[in-house]
């Protein structure tokens, strides 16, 4: 099953190399990982994309836990969640495909951010399987380039998951 | 009385934090990275520098040091080759759970990642064999890193920790003021376990008819002998140790049954495939230990026991977990059991020992005594006799592992020191001298074999230099003993490669090196040449004993096989039939 895991670690050099090195010196995957600083500097917020069953992302999770910078993880599984993810796209539109474009960016609820004779430049956010229909929707010899962020993701309600 | 805070250089800030540590000796060797750092040691006389001959003996000193005290051990390499040859000691302890601080030499922080002269990443070679590492980037930071090394490396399940010092942290200079605590916000190990579970753990014990207590390293690390064994004394349960546990139960006790696992005992392992309630206590199902997984222990609920989370229920599942420090939880479990009603099912225990004792009758160790043809076994025996079951004993990797875990008894916690997860050849030898340094007064053993030994036999000069008189018992079979096994069984006895040749004459490589070589090829000569070594108390001596070729260790568990599928020397079959 694909799990959505939250991490919070010390914002130190080489923290990332051993949250991922874990992943591959155990051959668990990983689908996706996010990482970037919190409101606290000190403080990173990862969050990693995995799959296994119920008993390999337990020990996925003690041993995400039992690394030394490694502050919090939390398997939003387990909680009522949102998850997003922000993809770039860059299409050929020249000028009979252009409405088109244009159209299909509307019902996914894209924005056009950049403009040249040739091509538009979309972002868009959701969860994965959107933009994965976006792309299929898409034909496939207009794009030109895609870039995904990997999944962000946040629990739902009053709860936080703070250090 | 406020002191005035002293300015002190990065090299000296090293030498005076070691100092505050309490730690007396650090194993080590120079070069280029660490040479400000050879210089305070130089002027200082808090810390002995043990200056070995290779840096793998630096760790493995310290590692064995490390398991006979159960203090950290410390050790000081040079940035490059320093650090890579110190990688397999580190993975070793790693391995083990051993509590020990390398301080790794780094070119200077303005000339890393640029190819430099010696320069090696060593925190990412050592990231996946170390607990954690640290790269410091400030002298005002080394004082404080220095602590958070020695903390992280002790607590919680111990392991070694690696910091890499820039050169030119150590000629930078700033105030020197060693913490006197640390607080980090990830790291926080669990000590006490939960009550609740407790209780349960103690009413499933209570209602077993058939149980087996399996202890292994960490109730050595936990320093939790004692509770083990009025644990054990209190429920009157047969116990088994792992390799890695023995000594933590009296070896000599009749509720002992042995090693279990790959060479473990026959009632051992037949005791824990056929038990209802199996508790685990710091042992952590290691393959080794468990054969086929999906053979291991089929009708037992089981309690694990272990301050690492991660070590609980990761190979195998788990009815009773419960985290926390062995000694603190076998401390509560104690008095747990004490205040329940109910006690041990005494009818169905009676049984259960009937059933045991039939099994330990079959006697598995049983080996050839008529021949005079050295048998491994004899020798080990023999030192285990001669030093009354109280040497410290460390070994290398192979047969002889096996035969000194099977055949010298231990009965006290920390005296036998091996390199179980890793199982690193070349071991035994330099973990001895960091034993015998660590206790001067002390009989330390090294059972080794002829393939192991001379794979950190340089450590005879270290061993001449800082006056450390161990025995050193080489099993000379000839032969990689524990290959040439496998490829007798699993290969038709293609021996690919397991052959010695061109063996050197070790007793005049002894000779050479200042210490006693013996040669002693007959059993008859066994006990006489022990004696002799153990009289010559100030003196190293090798033993170089010839046994014979074709023994092999039994009982023996293939791969892919659980506990009752045991294979049985031919001595013993034939009691069987
Ligand atoms: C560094 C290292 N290389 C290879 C091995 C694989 N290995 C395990 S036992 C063994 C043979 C050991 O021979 P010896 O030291 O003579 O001991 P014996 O088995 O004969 O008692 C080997 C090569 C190892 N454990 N460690």
């Amino acid at each position: 099953m694909r799990h959505i895991l939250s991490l919070l670690l010390e914002n130190e050099a080489g923290a990332l190399s051993r949250v991922s090195g874990l992943f591959s010196a155990r051959a668990y995957n990983i689908e996706s990982l996010t990482v970037a600083p919190t409101e606290d500097p000190t403080i990173s917020r990862m969050t990693v994309v995995t799959s296994g069953s119920d008993q390999i992302v337990e020990q996925i999770g003690k041993q995400l836990n039992k690394l030394v910078d490694v502050i919090k993880v939390v398997d939003l599984n387990e909680y009522r969640h949102i998850e997003r993810e922000l993809m770039l796209i860059k299409l050929t539109a020249q000028k009979e495909d252009r409405d088109e474009a244009k159209r299909m960016v509307e019902i996914f609820r894209g924005r056009i951010i950049d403009v040249t004779e040739n091509t538009y430049t979309i972002e868009m956010t959701g969860t994965g399987e959107k933009l994965d229909a976006f792309i299929e929707a898409l034909d496939d010899s207009m794009i030109l380039e895609v870039v995904r962020s990997g999944v962000s993701g946040i629990s739902r309600g009053d709860k936080a998951i703070q250090s | 009385m406020a002191k005035k805070k002293e300015i002190l250089r990065g090299a000296e800030i090293f030498c005076r934090a070691l100092e505050d540590e309490g730690i007396k000796h650090l194993f080590g060797y120079p070069g280029g990275a660490v040479l400000h750092i050879y210089d305070a040691l130089y002027k200082q006389d808090a810390i002995e520098h043990i200056l070995v001959r290779h840096e793998q003996g630096a760790t493995h000193a310290a590692d064995g040091y490390a398991r006979a005290t159960g203090k950290p051990g410390v050790v000081l390499v040079t940035s490059g080759p320093g650090a890579t040859n110190a990688v397999t000691g580190i993975a070793t302890a790693f391995m083990d759970s051993i509590p020990l601080v390398v301080f790794t030499g780094q070119v200077a922080t303005h000339m890393i990642g640029n190819d430099a002269f010696q320069e090696v990443d060593s925190i990412g070679i050592t990231r996946p064999c170390v607990k954690h590492n640290f790269l410091v980037k400030d002298v005002k930071d080394l004082a404080a890193t220095i602590k958070k090394a020695f903390y992280v490396a002790t607590s919680g399940r111990p392991g070694p920790v690696v910091v890499d010092i820039p050169k030119d942290i150590t000629a930078d200079s700033c105030e020197y003021e060693y913490p006197q605590e640390v607080e980090m916000r990830s790291y926080r190990p669990v000590v006490k376990g939960h009550p609740g579970q407790i209780k349960k753990a103690a009413k499933l014990l209570l209602s077993a008819k058939k149980p087996m207590i399996y202890s292994g390293g960490g109730v050595l690390l936990s320093e939790a002998s004692t509770e083990l064994t009025e644990f054990s004394r209190l429920l009157g349960y047969p116990i088994t140790n792992t390799l890695m546990g023995l000594g933590a139960f009296p070896a000599t006790d009749k509720q002992f049954v042995g090693m279990l696992g790959m060479h473990g005992t026959y009632e051992a392992n037949m005791g824990m495939h056929h038990c209802d309630v199996l508790i685990a206590i710091g042992a952590r199902f290691d393959d080794r230990v468990t054969g086929d997984l999906e053979k291991f222990c089929p009708y037992a609920k089981i309690i694990q026991i272990d301050v690492d989370p991660s070590s609980i229920a990761k190979n195998v599942p788990v009815d009773v977990p419960i985290v926390g420090d062995v000694k603190h939880v076998l401390t509560d479990l104690i008095s747990t059991l004490k205040n329940e009603k109910d006690k041990p099912d005494a009818n169905a225990l009676k049984e259960w020992w009937n059933q045991i004792n039939e099994w330990k009758a079959l006697d598995c160790l049983k080996f050839d005594r008529t021949t005079d043809v050295i048998k491994p076994q004899y020798v080990v025996e023999k030192l285990w006799e001669l030093t009354k079951g109280d040497a410290f004993v460390t070994s290398d990797v192979g047969q002889h592992q096996m035969w000194a875990a099977q055949f010298y008894p231990f009965d006290k916690p920390r005296r036998w020191i091996n390199s179980g997860g890793l199982g690193t050849m070349g071991f035994g030898l330099p973990a001895a001298m960091g034993v015998k340094l660590a206790y001067p007064d002390e009989t330390v053993a090294c059972i080794s074999g002829e393939a192991s030994l001379v794979m950190c036999i340089q450590e005879l000069s270290t061993c001449l230099q800082y006056n450390t008189p161990i025995k050193i018992l080489s099993l000379n079979n000839r032969y990689m003993g524990m290959v040439r096994q496998w490829q007798e069984f699993f290969y038709s006895s293609r021996y690919s490669h397991s052959y010695m040749e061109a063996l050197p004459d070790f007793v005049k490589m002894a000779e050479s090196y200042g210490h006693v070589g013996m040669r002693i090829e007959k059993s008859s000569d066994v006990e006489g040449a022990i004696k002799e070594a153990l009289a010559l108390k100030d003196r190293t001596v090798l033993m170089d004993f010839v046994t014979d070729q074709t023994e092999n260790v039994y009982p023996m568990i293939a791969a892919g096989k659980g506990h009752h599928e045991m294979h049985l020397s031919s001595d013993v079959d034939r009691e069987l039939a």
